[in-house]
């Protein structure tokens, strides 16, 4: 019974709402831990390494890194949003279980829940963007097709974080995830140099990843270059998205309502 | 008589190979105020689960609100308040905004809900703290804010789950005061308690539980009354066993020595009382029976952890 098909509703709403009037309450800090340490990287990474480096795939290394950082930083927002932020709400705060005694339904909270950290993604990235754009590192305005792969990159990369959620004990658990999955990801994706040049068995591992293939799109509609045929790249991050979503809400209704 | 608002038949929950609920048999009717006693892990708040279809029965049948539960329990849900065991409200906003925000878990919003969101904390006395952020309220605030919080959906049934654990007296004498305002109100009770006295005051009928079966039913009154004697009398002091021994045992109908404390009930207390005052060394105090008593006798002394 606890993996039966989800239950999609417009009910997820109050839950991502909720969510969004906590974060514009807060908003200073999440802000800043968003774009500056994404910014940060830009600068530092993509002057400093960048002056040694030269082009990068004939691209200027700033111009390459920054569609990298973009999706890099879509990917983490979203990830410690569906680990950290949604076990306090599930687990310290008993968030979930106070809508649980209303019409919410655990598949309503997921839902919420993994759109709200596409959202999130969303909102750390529209700002880096802009500076990259103003720094000149953006060189099309096809760019602000970013936004929507981003918001999608995002619910698939929260949609993940929260099946490790629904099995976590406490917080340490996390560091399982970030280690074997998260950063090996954030490094073998493309983010930082391209994949041409790694072992081919590098560089088939890295089509498993579904961060390489966000990265196939943004960084084209960032740099001008021709865009790739995008629909099996949307097609894996789909189907990352959907069957995390299918296991979240299957582990967390044993989890919730054993 | 009207249809039950809840109605529990063999109902039953199985954790891990262990029956928590065993097949229990509960009504509970429209106006009425039921409390649910029982020692730690008696079953209590699994059953409050499965009344709210937050965890399916593994056998029986369940109605709440003429819903089928665990298969209605959304619908039914949009009719029931809660106020859980464990604090959850949510710390990030303040008392109006914790009340707005559940609200928008019903589908409530607008000038409606505005108006009730005022009456709420008129009727808890949190209208000063409207504005107020969690962290700043006492332990008996919160529960107040919690209480007008599952009144959000102008519920016909209120759950309540040890409502007044860790409160002041002064604190739970609001609330209980509050839980009968909303009694003439005509709303349905339910709710656990440690507290024999709290359950005695307030509810119409209570079902003492332990490990996960009903053992007696019915008004306090009732119940007193049928399990037991009408003087309880409690005594102690140097050598109380003997006088245990070779008093008590002859006029009380039933004694029981617990620590340095002789506990004696009587149908009559005249003879007990003419042989203590013969013994100042023995110090006593003599009340009616309650509803403690009952529970004791049922789940008995030893310690639940």
């Amino acid at each position: 019974m606890m993996f039966h098909p989800p239950v999609v509703s417009l009910r997820w709403i109050p839950v991502w709402r909720r969510n969004f009037l906590v974060w514009r309450k807060l908003l200073g800090p999440a802000l800043l831990g968003n774009f500056g340490e994404p910014l940060l990287y830009l600068l530092a990474l993509g002057y400093g390494l960048g002056s040694f480096v030269g082009e990068v795939g004939g691209l200027p290394y700033g111009v390459f890194l920054a569609a990298g950082i973009v999706c890099g930083s879509a990917m983490n927002t979203a990830t410690f949003e569906g680990l950290y932020s949604a076990y306090t709400r599930m687990a310290h705060q008993q968030t979930w279980g106070g809508m649980l005694a209303t019409p919410l339904s655990v598949d309503d909270i997921v839902l919420g829940e993994m759109i709200w950290a596409g959202t999130k993604s969303l909102l750390s990235v529209a700002p880096i963007l802009l500076v990259a754009a103003l720094l000149g590192l953006v060189h099309s305005w096809a760019a602000l097709w970013v936004l929507p792969v981003v918001l999608l990159a995002g619910v698939c990369f929260g949609a993940l974080a929260l099946v490790v959620t629904a099995l976590a004990k406490s917080y340490d658990f996390f560091l399982y995830y970030f280690t074997l999955i998260v950063t090996p990801m954030f490094l073998f994706s493309g983010v930082f140099f391209p994949l041409d040049g790694m072992p081919i068995a590098v560089q088939w591992g890295a089509q498993v990843l579904p961060l390489t293939h966000a990265i196939a799109i943004v960084r084209p509609l960032m740099t001008g270059q021709p865009l790739p045929h995008l629909l099996p790249h949307l097609l894996v991050l789909l189907a990352y998205g959907a069957v995390a979503f299918y296991l979240a809400i299957g582990l967390l209704r044993r989890r919730l309502l054993a | 008589m009207a249809a039950p608002t809840v109605q529990a038949l063999g109902l039953t929950k199985v954790y891990a190979g262990q029956t928590v609920v065993d097949g229990i048999e509960l009504a509970v009717f429209p106006g009425e105020c039921f409390g649910l006693l029982g020692p730690n892990g008696a079953g209590k708040t699994t059953t409050l689960r499965m009344l709210l279809g937050q965890t399916p029965p593994d056998a029986g049948r369940l109605t709440v609100l003429n819903h089928r539960i665990p298969e209605d329990a959304r619908d039914m849900r949009a009719r029931v308040g809660l106020v859980p065991q464990q604090d959850n409200l949510d710390p990030d906003f303040t008392v109006l905004e914790n009340l707005r925000v559940y609200a928008s878990y019903f589908g409530l919003s607008g000038p409606v809900l505005q108006r009730r969101i005022d009456e709420l904390l008129g009727f808890v006395q949190l209208e000063a703290k409207a504005q107020a952020g969690i962290g700043t309220l006492s332990g008996g605030m919160k529960r107040r804010l919690t209480l007008a919080r599952a009144l959000i959906n102008q519920p016909d049934l209120l759950i309540l789950d040890e409502p007044t654990t860790g409160l002041d007296p002064q604190a739970r004498q609001i609330i209980w005061q509050r839980l009968r305002s909303l009694l003439a109100q005509g709303k349905t009770l339910i709710l656990t308690t440690h507290y024999m006295e709290e359950a005695e005051r307030l509810c119409d009928r209570v079902a003492i539980m332990d490990h996960g079966r009903i053992l007696a039913c019915g008004s306090p009154h009732a119940l007193i009354k049928q399990y037991i004697e009408p003087h309880v009398l409690e005594v102690y002091g140097p050598e109380v066993e003997t006088w245990q021994d070779d008093v008590a045992r002859q006029h009380a109908r039933r004694t029981e020595r617990v620590g340095e404390t002789v506990f004696c009930y009587a149908e009559d207390e005249g003879a007990l009382l003419d042989d203590l005052r013969q013994r100042p060394q023995l110090r006593f105090m003599h009340r009616p029976g309650n509803l403690e008593d009952v529970f004791l006798k049922l789940t008995g002394r030893e310690l639940r952890e």
